[in-house]
């Protein structure tokens, strides 16, 4: 083998890892909406908190090929926990949140060793089983979840005994932007790696993988665990910065939205859930403004849009228009 | 006490054909064209709500509505078949999962426009109402209506499936459709009618249904978990694995509330997930 | 140069847009309602019934106009109600926020409501303890112990001695279950049985046959309407259960006007508690469903009259406080508000700033060939007895 062979893998990889100039403005414009529109920003920090939780499933779904629809299991998990957590006194909000992010990666792990097992539909419906369970779960444990009512008494500190969670929404904001980012990196040197290229040879061929050295199973369950925690981490989000926790983060709808949102944003590509949690709720929100009843039948018309005209997500769709072109520069 | 099991299982079974019947032409469209196609239950709530408006708007006998609750529903989703999807067969599952959730939001949309968002109401003729006694138990006319059309519906399915050319051309589609059109089988053809059959059939479930679980604007979603449910245990391509599917599910949802109330919703979606776990492919499935 | 004025003109342009424009002649009204999912109807009936107090009173109070800022929270969605409420605060500049029809809802916004010292009109949400949420909060529809700890209680009294209930396995339905156990119980009564069913049931075959076999003299039964009702009449017929063996108790949504049409002959005699029925005799309400009927070609419910009557409450307090919209002026003007409303009297209490009203007993019969509530019986007075019981 010649060392250029030994090299190309790496120089692949190293140009993953490289930050592109496009990405170095869309993290400045993220700081835009202090400047631009401040009384957005709980708006803001809500698209932040849902950019993340699709993060986590693309790393699933867009990386390692499994598609589920009970992902909010770990989102509400995550939000309840720091919701409980919160209630019991410990109002902190940095320990809460991590506290939080690690119980879910526990049922994350828990239950990646039945996911690794399947594939297909039945996984995909294993996957949407787990989730109406929990929500079944949460739902009868009313004395601990609140119920339908949802979870009262969530009260937090000030983070870093500084800042407190206001009507305006800065610290929130802030703090969600800050956990976003974070979670990001981790994201993106995760798939940069030979770890994620494993993920993403599993997603093509789970059966051909073990052949050439990559444990398969192992390598899902470690893909699911991470995920899980960093959908636990977006839902302890949500919780600590509206101090309120209902059984909606746990439903299927919110599992089926976010998955929307990925698919729309595209997925396999690492600003996919990014991209797809600004433009669906932003549009939301437009929509619902200017027609509280019907927003639905206009966002169904965006995203028949997309799909027709921009396939494999609006990054995919772009990434096609660049190509062309580039190709006729 | 055996009255009232008897009872239970009568009503499960009435409730599990009519999942059988919302569900059949989903997973034979699924196994044969691997098109996830999410609005599915868009035409059931179609033919639903052509029922509605011919017998309670427009005075027509229930019965006589229901074929074309039947025809409405196939009709429209050819429409839908030669616009849209057909441009996606190609596509990834991903890309198919968001056109199709897209028209499901349209529908919704649609459907609380023109029909608001009430409960829908449907006007029975006399004779399918009320309860009649056989072997000393009170059963629901209805459901015992609804269980005589299912199972017409499910022996004129296989018979068909079995004993005629375009049958055996759908079959062979199912079980590999690369050779069935090496052996010069027009695919696209026998998929285009089944796919209109199997929607068309949507729509008489859709219709079907109002008397039983109610009929509203948001129809189209809130059934199509349970549709989904049906066709993965059932296992995808199978008419027999549908019926038996959905047969155990409203058994099982019906026993569960009568003898476990406590349980309530768990046990369906534990059922599920248990005959998944032991039968990925579902129980009839092939691939 | 050139380039940073226009950059500083651009910026200042934004900023300006971004400012809130400060109209002194107009009270903003932010409504925060689910207009879009499962519970669109019960908020546009709510939306109707705004609509229609404005429509005749006017849309201005105490020389200013009153502008509402409509706000969809999808559904059931306390992060997103928590957010709109914040946004229509501090974005909008509000002076007030009405609406709501479901409980997290209500309760996220009365988080905001404490916090930004804002009025708040709960025109439906039913949990006893909404309002202890916000000192700026008052309700103008009902609790659900205040109805079904008084049909408990009424049940004793009317010689139900044995009751089997049965009842949605969420929250309101255990609220219900548990208030109408404890009116029921204090007053003699005896539950010989009580289970949950799950909240998604479309089929109650299974729960009613259970109910048969418990041999009671009355079923009590909590559902928060949709396709239920019927569900449920249908099956208490398939079943056999005779409405005058066994009476069969139950909340007002059991049997609403749609609930009654769906079901038929079999929801004959099914008695219920309730506040508001656009069958109550009386020349006010009369007039109401005429004029509710001409503008919006259906008949008011339980929803409409809710934000009437909430409307009601912001015009007479806005009236009283001369247009000042400060938060502790307009509760002081709502606590202890006394009207005649198309329902009956009513009261809003000065303690708990909850509603006080009649609680009618009602049974499902035929009258001119339509099947409506006849109001038979009414408890008056009745204030929210969660509440009263919680001082104790």
């Amino acid at each position: 083998m010649t060392s250029s062979a030994l090299t190309e893998p790496q120089r692949y990889l190293e140009a993953q890892i490289r930050w592109r100039p496009v990405e170095i403005a869309f993290w400045l414009a993220t700081l835009l909406p202090f400047v631009l529109a401040p009384n957005y920003l709980v708006l803001a920090s809500q698209i932040a908190i849902t950019a993340l939780f699709a993060l986590s499933l693309d790393l699933i779904l867009g990386y390692a090929g499994i598609v589920s629809l009970g992902h909010a299991a770990y989102f509400g998990f995550g939000s309840y926990t720091a919701g409980l957590i919160a209630k019991w006194g410990w109002g902190e909000p940095v320990t809460g949140l991590l506290m939080a992010a690690a119980a879910a990666g526990v049922l994350g792990y828990v239950s990646s060793f039945i996911i690794a097992r399947f594939r297909h539909l039945a996984l995909i419906m294993i996957t949407l089983g787990f989730g109406l369970l929990l929500a079944e779960a949460a739902n009868s444990a009313s004395w601990l979840t609140g119920g339908a009512d949802g979870l009262q008494g969530v009260r937090m500190w000030k983070l870093f005994d500084v800042f407190a969670f206001d009507l305006y929404g800065t610290t929130a904001y802030s703090y969600s932007l800050a956990v976003l980012f974070l979670a990001f990196l981790v994201a993106r040197r995760l798939i940069g790696s030979p770890f994620g290229l494993a993920l993403r040879g599993i997603r093509e061929n789970a059966v051909r993988m073990p052949a050439i050295g990559a444990p398969a199973r192992a390598h899902i369950r470690k893909a699911y665990t991470i995920a899980a925690v960093m959908a636990g981490l977006a839902g302890a989000l949500l919780a600590q910065t509206t101090e309120t926790v209902s059984l909606e983060t746990l439903s299927f709808a919110r599992s089926a939205d976010v998955l929307v949102i990925l698919i729309l944003g595209g997925a396999g590509r690492l600003y996919g859930g990014l991209v797809g949690a600004i433009i669906y709720m932003v549009a939301r929100d437009q929509f619902s403004g200017i027609n509280p009843q019907y927003w639905y039948f206009w966002i169904g018309t965006l995203l028949i849009l997309v799909v027709l005209f921009l396939p494999n997500g609006v990054l995919g769709g772009m990434a096609r228009l660049m190509r062309f072109a580039r190709s006729r520069a | 006490m055996i009255a009232s099991v008897f009872g239970v299982l009568f009503d499960g079974f009435a409730y599990g054909m009519l999942l059988f019947i919302l569900s059949v032409g989903l997973s034979v469209t699924l196994g044969m064209m691997n098109f996830v196609n999410l609005a599915h239950c868009s035409f059931a709530m179609l033919g639903g709500f052509v029922t509605v408006t011919l017998t309670d708007q427009l005075g027509w006998p229930f019965l006589a509505s229901l074929p074309l609750a039947f025809l409405a529903a196939a009709l429209v989703s050819v429409a839908f078949e030669r616009g849209l999807y057909r441009r996606l067969y190609g596509a990834s599952d991903l890309d198919q999962c968001l056109l199709t959730i897209g028209i499901v939001f349209v529908s919704v949309a649609v459907a609380a426009y023109i029909y608001g968002t009430i409960q829908q109401p449907v006007t029975l003729p006399s004779y399918l109402r009320g309860t009649v006694s056989i072997f000393g138990h009170s059963l629901g006319v209805y459901r015992l209506f609804l269980i005589g059309a299912s199972v017409a519906i499910t022996a004129t399915l296989i018979a068909a499936l079995e004993y005629t050319r375009f049958g055996a051309q759908v079959r062979a589609a199912v079980d590999n459709q690369r050779m069935a059109r090496g052996l010069g089988i027009d695919v696209d053809r026998v998929f285009a009618v089944t796919f209109a059959l199997g929607s068309g059939l949507a729509g008489l479930g859709g219709a079907l249904a109002i008397e039983i679980v109610g009929l509203d604007h948001a129809f189209a979603f809130t059934y199509l978990i349970y549709v989904l449910i049906v066709v993965a245990v059932g296992g995808l391509g199978s008419i027999t694995g549908s019926f038996v599917a959905a047969s155990l599910l409203g058994i099982s949802d019906m026993a569960g509330k009568y003898y476990f109330p406590e349980l309530g919703a768990f046990l369906i979606y534990f059922v599920m997930v248990a005959l998944l776990m032991w039968r990925p492919l579902g129980l009839f499935g092939r691939r | 140069m050139r380039k940073v004025l226009i950059l500083f003109a651009a910026i200042a342009a934004a900023v300006l847009a971004a400012a809130p424009a400060q109209a002194q002649q107009t009270i903003k009204v932010g409504v925060i309602l689910a207009y879009s999912g499962q519970f669109a109807d019960p908020s546009a009936q709510m939306d109707n019934g705004i609509k229609l107090y404005m429509k005749q009173h006017g849309d201005s109070v105490a020389g200013k106009k009153i502008e509402l800022l409509r706000r969809d929270t999808g559904g059931i969605a306390p992060d997103i109600a928590k957010r709109l409420a914040q946004e229509l605060i501090v974005r909008d500049n509000v002076d007030m926020l009405v609406g709501f029809a479901l409980t997290p809802n209500a309760l996220a916004a009365g988080d905001v409501s404490a916090q930004a010292k804002k009025f708040m009109v709960n025109m439906n949400a039913a949990t006893a303890i909404i309002t202890t949420k916000s000192p700026y909060m008052v309700r103008t529809s009902f609790t659900v112990p205040q109805l079904n700890q008084t049909l408990g209680t009424w049940a004793y009294r009317n010689g139900i001695r044995k009751a089997y209930t049965m009842v949605s396995d969420f929250g309101p339905g255990h609220d219900g279950e548990a208030a109408f156990h404890k009116g029921f119980k204090d007053a003699g009564g005896e539950i010989i049985g009580a289970v949950r069913y799950p909240v998604a049931n479309q089929d109650f075959a299974a729960f009613v046959q259970r109910a048969k076999d418990a041999n009671a003299d009355a079923i009590y039964i909590w559902t928060p309407g949709g396709p239920q009702p019927a569900a449920i009449g249908k099956a208490l017929a398939e079943r056999g259960i005779d409405p005058n063996k066994t009476k069969i108790l139950g909340q007002g949504e059991l049997t609403s006007e749609d609930a009654l049409k769906n079901m038929g002959d079999a929801g004959l005699g099914i008695i219920t508690s309730f506040h508001y029925d656009y069958n109550h005799q009386s020349a006010m309400n009369a007039a109401f469903v005429k004029a509710y009927n001409e503008a919006f070609a259906r008949n008011p419910d339980m929803f409409s009259a809710g934000a009437f009557d909430g409307m009601h409450v912001v015009y007479e307090a806005l009236k009283k406080t001369g247009g000042k919209t400060d938060g502790e002026s307009l509760i002081t003007a709502a606590k202890g508000m006394q009207w005649e409303s198309p329902r009956g009297p009513m009261r809003i209490d000065p303690e708990t700033r909850d509603v006080i009203q009649t609680v009618y007993i009602r049974r499902v019969e035929k009258v001119g060939g339509q099947i409506v509530n006849v109001e038979f019986d009414k408890v008056e007075n009745v204030k929210d007895p969660f509440k009263a019981a919680m001082k104790n």
